[in-house]
């Protein structure tokens, strides 16, 4: 499964750890919520990054006293229908502060990357090729957004003041 | 109107390019059908009984004359030449391939037209009263904040994969014609003490299977909040609506299940975290919204012409002009109502020649404007009283003029077994059989009583707020219709009341005579309306009258 990371295919540098596999001495490695939140103070003490796998029923404020200590937080889409973590990966940027790894998991799909751009994602597990290789061309889709989210890009609004402020400074 | 500015127009296009590439890929198959479903709806296009049916919106009910005539285009080139109008403000077509879809979507894109969110779980097209703007009494334009929930809403980021459908409705007026209370948020603009304008916001409203009535969880939200607190229901709906069974996952549910003080709770404490954000509208945002709809240059006309004074003569005039025009808040002006519901025609439909005709006749005497309205008739929002005759003759000859608005006859029928693939049983031949039984006479005489018709329990019909709700459903392969009495959509919603067993498809229209009869009988006053008779007497009388005999 391809991973696509700020617009460009990447290797992963992630392990993936299975549900009571042996942790590795050593690099980065994603787990469970459940395992981060049993021990999270060993985890800091290991060598290499921790991330997390959150998953979508979960509310992400158990997270947040960790969200330092993370090198990447997963949140889950079990299948593309289901958006829970859209509010989840907005509350994470926009009301906690988190600048970490933000990553989409599940079935990732090239139709939902505008939303998953906007709602602060930044890696995502892509499920097809053909999918992954057309997320820079997928992101050209859209030039005008009419809400202000986290990702900073200007609302339709914000540009019609602007203009309405640079005509009337003409004057 | 409200005109759209560049940026509108370039998000619109952009939208029928993301469409374009998504049936491509499909038709390639390398999208599988499961994957395409959820994208199609989400631009309106569901997969019916005998072909794809596309639904476009029409933002809180208003069009210009060129946009109709784009209308009847797409009737015409990609359809079978008629479209339905529905009961929140879209247009079907009910043919339409799948093919040429994206063509027909780039033609409506140059008039500023989409069908962004008209099905799907997200937020669907927001819808307001079809007299926004001209009726007499209003707080402000309800269509002002329409425009700025709509913006909002389209292609949200977060909220375009809820639990399940979202639907907001907004009204200013003391008379509720947008059904606001059976909406997911119903908006009921007013001011406050200091002359403030804001909503009362009211949620988990619905019909279908398990209907509500919505209830209140906040009596007074300032304008400039009004995105801040509808963005922190549909966060809190977001993530704890239910995804474990579709006839559960409408907020109604989550509302109900939590209790209203809880879920009230639960949103005001998001709010409070969302603190004063980006979604606060400041004074210059909303006016300059306010700035981008223009009115017409209304005359200075008298009150009352003697065109009007002259056909006053003419019964049939008088007849229409009593049932189908409606006081304007500009004096010399009128509201004309345009029955989209002639005897033995299914209710809401018009053809591609009326479509151009009603065009025309809005760019001669309602300054380029239609509006559509939830009981799937058309208006005319901006018609000088002198011109009320001409208009009359005008409309009579296109078949558009037959005086049963709010009458018995103008009943609200979803497509039912006849399209779409839902349905249980059929609801336009009801409503055409219903149509013949009641003569115009009859009909005046009956005054004020609407019907609405369901194929299912979905509720498309709304027949749970009709006067008259009937629903098909099905027995052993057969069709059968639940009827019941004293539901109402306006500001004193409530839910009607069965009045007995199921009755066979030949019986419905019997049954509705025998209602209507016993309610002329039982009224104690030719302005006792039927649903007033109903709530002072109940469902007995006429339960016995109707099974007495059966």
């Amino acid at each position: 499964m391809p991973l696509v990371k700020n617009a460009t295919i990447v290797a992963d540098p992630f392990v993936h750890v299975a549900e009571g596999a042996e942790l590795p001495g050593d690099g980065a490695i994603l787990i469970s919520a459940e395992r981060f939140l049993a021990d999270p103070e060993a985890l800091s003490r290991r060598a290499g990054k921790t991330g997390v796998i959150w998953p979508n029923n979960r509310p992400v404020d158990d997270l947040v006293p960790y969200l330092d200590r993370l090198a990447a937080v997963a949140l889950v889409f079990p299948t593309f229908r289901d958006g829970r973590a859209y509010s989840q990966a907005r509350l994470l940027r926009e009301r906690h502060g988190y600048d970490g790894e933000l990553r989409a998991t599940g079935q990732i799909l090239r139709d939902q990357f505008v939303f998953m751009t906007r709602a602060g994602f930044d890696t995502f597990e892509v499920k097809k090729d053909a999918d992954a290789h057309a997320f820079a061309e997928t992101m050209k889709r859209y030039s005008v957004f009419y809400q202000p989210t986290g990702d900073g890009r200007l609302t339709a609004l914000h540009r019609r003041m602007q203009q309405r402020h640079s005509e009337s400074a003409g004057q | 109107m409200y005109a759209y500015d560049e940026l509108d127009r370039t998000l619109i296009n952009e939208r029928v390019s993301e469409f374009r590439d998504q049936v491509k890929r499909r038709l390639s198959g390398e999208l599988t059908e499961d994957e395409f479903k959820i994208l199609r709806l989400q631009n309106g296009v569901y997969l019916q009984l005998h072909a794809y049916m596309f639904r476009v919106a029409i933002p809180y009910g208003t069009l210009s004359s060129k946009q109709l005539r784009r209308l009847a285009h797409v009737a015409r080139r990609y359809d079978r030449g008629y479209g339905h109008f529905t009961t929140r403000q879209n247009i079907q077509y009910n043919w339409i391939k799948l093919a040429e879809l994206p063509d027909a979507l780039a033609e409506l894109a140059e008039v500023g037209i989409h069908a962004m969110q008209t099905s799907g779980n997200n937020m669907r097209n927001v819808t307001s009263d079809q007299w926004a703007g001209v009726a007499p009494g209003e707080v402000e334009d309800p269509r002002i904040w329409s425009e700025i929930l709509r913006q909002h809403t389209t292609l949200h980021p977060e909220f375009s994969f809820l639990p399940r459908k979202f639907k907001i409705a907004i009204t200013a007026s003391e008379h509720d014609r947008a059904a606001i209370k059976i909406h997911d948020i119903g908006l009921r603009l007013h001011k406050n003490a200091d002359g403030e304008v804001g909503f009362e916001v009211l949620v988990g409203g619905g019909l279908g299977r398990t209907p509500f009535i919505a209830k209140t969880i906040k009596p007074f939200v300032h304008g400039r909040d009004i995105l801040s607190y509808v963005e922190a229901i549909l966060r809190v709906y977001n993530q704890y609506g239910r995804r474990d069974n579709i006839y559960k996952a409408r907020i109604k549910i989550l509302v109900h299940e939590l209790g209203i003080e809880k879920f009230a709770k639960e949103v005001d404490e998001e709010w409070k975290q969302m603190g004063d954000s980006s979604l606060t509208l400041d004074r210059s945002a909303i006016e300059e919204v306010r700035s981008r709809f223009s009115y017409p240059a209304y005359e200075k006309l008298p009150h009352m012409p003697d065109e009007l004074k002259q056909a006053a003569a003419d019964p049939l005039f008088e007849r229409w002009r009593k049932n189908s025009v409606a006081p304007h808040k500009v004096q010399g002006y009128s509201i004309v109502t345009l029955s989209l519901k002639p005897v033995g025609g299914p209710p809401g439909d018009a053809t591609a020649d009326q479509m151009d005709a009603v065009a025309d006749l809005a760019d001669r005497y309602s300054f380029g404007e239609i509006r559509v309205g939830h009981e799937q008739n058309l208006a005319l929002p901006h018609v000088a009283k002198r011109d009320l005759p001409q208009l009359w003759k005008a409309l009579d000859r296109l078949g558009l003029a037959t005086p049963n608005v709010n009458l018995v006859t103008d009943i609200i029928a979803c497509p039912g077994l006849d399209y779409c693939s839902l349905a249980n049983a059929r609801s336009i031949p009801i409503a055409q059989e219903l149509t013949k039984r009641f003569n115009h006479d009859t009909a005046e005489l009956i005054g004020r009583l609407h019907i609405n018709i369901s194929g299912c329990i979905n509720a498309c019909g709304h027949h749970h707020v009709g006067h008259i709700g009937i629903l098909g459903v099905e027995k052993n392969g057969e069709e059968f219709y639940q009827i019941t009495i004293g539901g109402r959509a306006d500001e004193n919603a409530q839910m009607g009341v069965l009045i007995g067993p199921a009755v066979r498809y030949a019986e419905v229209a019997d049954v509705i005579e025998d209602i209507v009869e016993a309610y002329l009988a039982l009224r104690d006053r030719p302005e006792e309306l039927f649903v007033d008779t109903v709530k002072r007497l109940g469902v007995e009388p006429f339960k016995e009258r109707v099974y007495a005999t059966r």
